[in-house]
């Protein structure tokens, strides 16, 4: 079997036992209303994690994207309040700076040879200010359009609702495994993931990828600031505080190496619902707190890393075993 | 002639690395090319892969003058390099390895079927039908790995090949299949450089032979043509004619330390060393030929996979290079720049580091005795700076290299390895430290001596070993220690005939 994949089926078989477990103790867990909530309420999250699996498969990192998301929303709503444009030109124009501020990191980032720790640090606290110069208030979205947005939804057999939102982060997830595991792109992604040296002798261009890659990242921070607006209905500048590190969390429980070079798309929407399988329980359960989410998501990121560690080791030691 | 340099000349501040070197190669030949350290082999083959710009010369291609801007351009116009380390994506399968930048796609999306297809293709007559091409590469031993780097670069480039010491991490049974394939490519009219520390492999392999040294084509010629000890000759130069002075040697003392049958995989042939209170084992051997590697072993740096080591208490702990500080083992390895000192600590803390590591870091040694201890070796060895708080990274050579010595002599230790101690210092310095090698033994303290000088080694050791191919094939004492017999050694094709008295 291949090594590689077994966190992926590790995340696979968790989120499948833990709902199991679920279902024993609360049988309604099973209904459509369930999971179409558990695809609607995480669809931010998948979406924004898609990009950031990207960039961690580049062995970066993107710290800027929850500052992005706020960004989005607030920007939206602003506009939407102060101008008479249509919300598709405003999601158009906030995608075109979304990605146009992925792209600039990723220039800066190859440019100057600076980590993507530190530069997209300061994107993060750019992007936070960016939103709180626009308003430090909460602002209500009120446009005919959006009320058409939120509305959109398939009534799936037993009354789950498959809401636009959450069809709009399936088509992400797969339009990021498309990218990273079918395009010369994608390979050269896991290249870079691999050793930015050798990559280099094997012909990748880079300065381009590495834009390219924060470039996406930056487009899916913006695509998910549009989803968490049509999602909350307002913009605030305080909103997605720390998803950034929720997003490196889902992308690593659903089994893409930290240093980069491995991974897959389809893992981190796992690891996304595995995250919402956790607070839909409590809910259901009523008296646990919601800091019983952050508690077992550290263990099962912890988990995740020994179980890469130990597999990594375990290759390591198969190397030069095969001939 | 496919390929062909001359008169190629390239200059680094302070030094000449090429100087007018012409060199030709035929298609279907294998070409050895052959040097020591600082012959000029890699900044040769640098300037044919495009790496360098070359200061003057020419070269050409198939008659066609050429000059390469970058690795990448070289390997359009045809000329291939694998390395030593294998330069491929170890995360990626072996089929996107193999067609990396050149994917077969439909509509935008990479064929995964044709690709797989593609690399199966590309790796027909190379022995490797057992591969999957769908499983990552890192999954596959290194020569497999190799052959699949040179696979890629026929395939990309299909002039020349240059081979820059493909076998040097590979075991016998592994360079033959490695071999084979060279031999294949051969048939089918490609020219191969071949680089290669193995003198053995060089006399197994190629076609044709080409020596350089201090930057310098020394000799061209055909291999079946060429004698062992000649080739010795023109590779180490001028160090053959020297006279050398011999220290005189003292009476072996007790047997201190005892290696049985310690080696390591894929590094050295087990080997067995006594070593005995105050004395000098030299070190004899090419470039590559294990002597370092035999250091590694020792000091626990890349720990021996059998044998044993053990005094008079009992065994030894090799495991690793804190377990060998322990033993009162000591090693200043060859590479000093980055393997002995720390360039931004200053003298005091490089002095104090190993006697602290031995100590604890729970148990600091106070800032006082660090500096009465670093005067005291400034004094001692005659370190040449301002002060003690200097940061060493602004030494000259020969004193960094007693920084190091001084380290290791404040720990007093039983048995001291010295990898090249004198490489690139002056004069002066070389003759101090070849001093305090005299001065130590008589305190007692046990020496492993490697180096390529064989002046120094004759000089100083007690003993000398030679190495060769990574396999220790004598040892020669008294006065069999002369340069003649080293050489020999060396040359030798087998252990019989190099211990023959």
């Amino acid at each position: 079997m291949n090594a590689r994949a077994l966190p992926l089926y590790a995340t696979i078989a968790i989120f499948l036992i833990a709902y199991v477990i679920c279902y024993l103790q609360f049988p309604a867990m099973l209904s459509t209303r369930v999971i179409g909530n558990l695809l609607t309420d995480n669809a931010y999250l998948g979406i924004v994690a898609v990009g950031m699996t990207v960039v961690i498969l580049s062995g970066g990192i993107d710290l800027s994207v929850g500052s992005v998301i706020a960004f989005s929303g607030v920007f939206i709503a602003v506009l939407l309040r102060d101008t008479g444009l249509h919300p598709l030109i405003v999601f158009a124009l906030l995608l075109g700076v979304t990605t146009a501020f992925g792209a600039a990191m990723g220039g800066l980032i190859h440019g100057l040879a600076m980590p993507p720790f530190i530069v997209t640090l300061a994107g993060m606290f750019l992007a936070r200010g960016a939103a709180y110069m626009l308003t430090i208030d909460s602002v209500p979205i009120d446009h005919p359009f959006y009320d058409l947005l939120q509305d959109a939804y398939y009534r799936m057999p037993g009354g789950g609702r498959f809401t636009l939102i959450g069809v709009l982060m399936l088509l992400s997830v797969a339009a990021g495994m498309l990218l990273a595991h079918r395009t010369r792109f994608g390979t050269s992604v896991f290249a870079l993931g691999g050793g930015e040296h050798t990559a280099r002798l094997m012909g990748v261009a880079v300065g381009r990828t590495t834009v390219l890659i924060y470039a996406f990242s930056g487009f899916m921070a913006g695509l998910s600031g549009i989803v968490f607006s049509i999602y909350t209905g307002s913009g605030y500048p305080l909103a997605t505080v720390g998803t950034e590190l929720t997003a490196i969390a889902t992308v690593v429980i659903g089994g893409t190496i930290l240093t980069g070079g491995s991974g897959y798309v389809f893992g981190t929407l796992i690891g996304v619902l595995t995250m919402g399988l956790i607070q839909t329980y409590i809910v259901f359960d009523g008296s646990l707190s919601s800091w019983w989410t952050k508690i077992v998501i550290g263990v099962l990121l912890l988990l995740f890393i020994l179980l890469q560690k130990g597999l990594l080791m375990i290759g390591q030691r198969q190397q030069g075993g095969l001939t | 002639m496919l390929l062909t340099t001359r008169k190629l000349t390239k200059t680094f501040p302070g030094t000449v690395a090429l100087d007018g070197v012409s060199f030709g190669l035929e298609a279907g030949e294998v070409h050895a090319l052959l040097g020591e350290n600082g012959a000029g082999k890699s900044t040769l083959i640098k300037c044919l892969t495009g790496v360098y710009s070359r200061d003057a010369g020419e070269i050409e291609l198939e008659g066609r003058p050429i000059s390469p801007a970058s690795t990448h351009e070289a390997q359009e116009l045809g000329i291939g390099t694998v390395y030593q380390e294998v330069n491929l994506l170890p995360n990626l399968t072996v089929a996107e390895n193999l067609t990396f930048g050149r994917q077969p796609t439909r509509f935008g999306m990479v064929s995964g079927r044709k690709m797989r297809q593609a690399a199966a293709e590309m790796l027909s007559g190379y022995g490797l039908d057992h591969v999957n091409v769908s499983r990552e590469l890192g999954t596959y031993s290194v020569a497999v790995q190799q052959i699949v780097a040179i696979a890629r670069a026929v395939a990309l480039s299909g002039k020349v090949l240059i081979l820059d010491e493909p076998t040097a991490s590979l075991d016998a049974r592994e360079t033959e299949t490695l071999f084979d394939v060279v031999r294949g490519l051969r048939e089918r009219g490609l020219g191969i450089v071949f680089i290669s520390h193995f003198l053995d492999q060089v006399f197994d392999l190629s076609d044709r032979l080409t020596v350089l040294r201090n930057g310098r084509h020394i000799v061209t010629a055909k291999t079946s043509e060429m004698q062992r000890l000649d080739l010795i000759h023109h590779m180490l130069g001028h160090e053959l004619e020297e006279a050398e002075d011999r220290r005189s040697r003292r009476e072996a003392g007790a047997e201190r330390l005892r290696f049985t049958g310690l080696g390591r995989r894929g590094k050295v042939e087990p080997f067995d060393l006594a070593v005995r209170e105050g004395e000098v084992i030299g070190l004899a051997g090419l470039l590559g030929s294990g002597r370092t590697e035999t250091a590694d072993i020792l000091f626990g740096r890349t720990p021996a996979d059998r044998g044993e080591a053990t005094d008079s208490e009992g065994s030894v702990d090799l495991s690793s290079p804190r377990a060998a500080i322990a033993e009162g083992f000591g090693y200043a390895p060859e590479d000093r720049k980055t393997d002995g000192i720390i360039a931004d600590l200053s003298i005091r803390e490089n002095i104090a580091l190993a006697l602290q590591a031995r100590r604890g870091w729970s148990k600091p040694i106070p800032r006082q005795e660090q500096r009465a201890l670093a005067d005291e070796y400034i004094r001692r060895l005659d370190i040449r700076t301002s002060d003690a708080e200097k940061a060493v990274g602004e030494l000259s050579g020969g004193n960094q290299q007693k920084v190091v010595l001084a380290r290791w002599l404040a720990m007093n230790p039983r048995f001291l390895i010295l990898d090249e101690p004198t490489r690139g210092i002056d004069v002066g310095a070389h003759a101090e430290i070849l001093k305090l090698i005299g001065e130590l033994t008589g305190q007692g303290m046990s020496i492993l001596l490697i180096s390529s000088e064989f002046d120094e080694l004759i000089a100083a050791s007690d003993r000398v070993i030679v190495v060769r191919d990574r396999r220790h094939v004598s040892e020669l004492v008294g006065d069999e220690i002369e340069t003649g017999r080293i050489i020999k050694s060396i040359a030798a094709h087998d252990t019989a005939e190099g211990a023959a008295p």
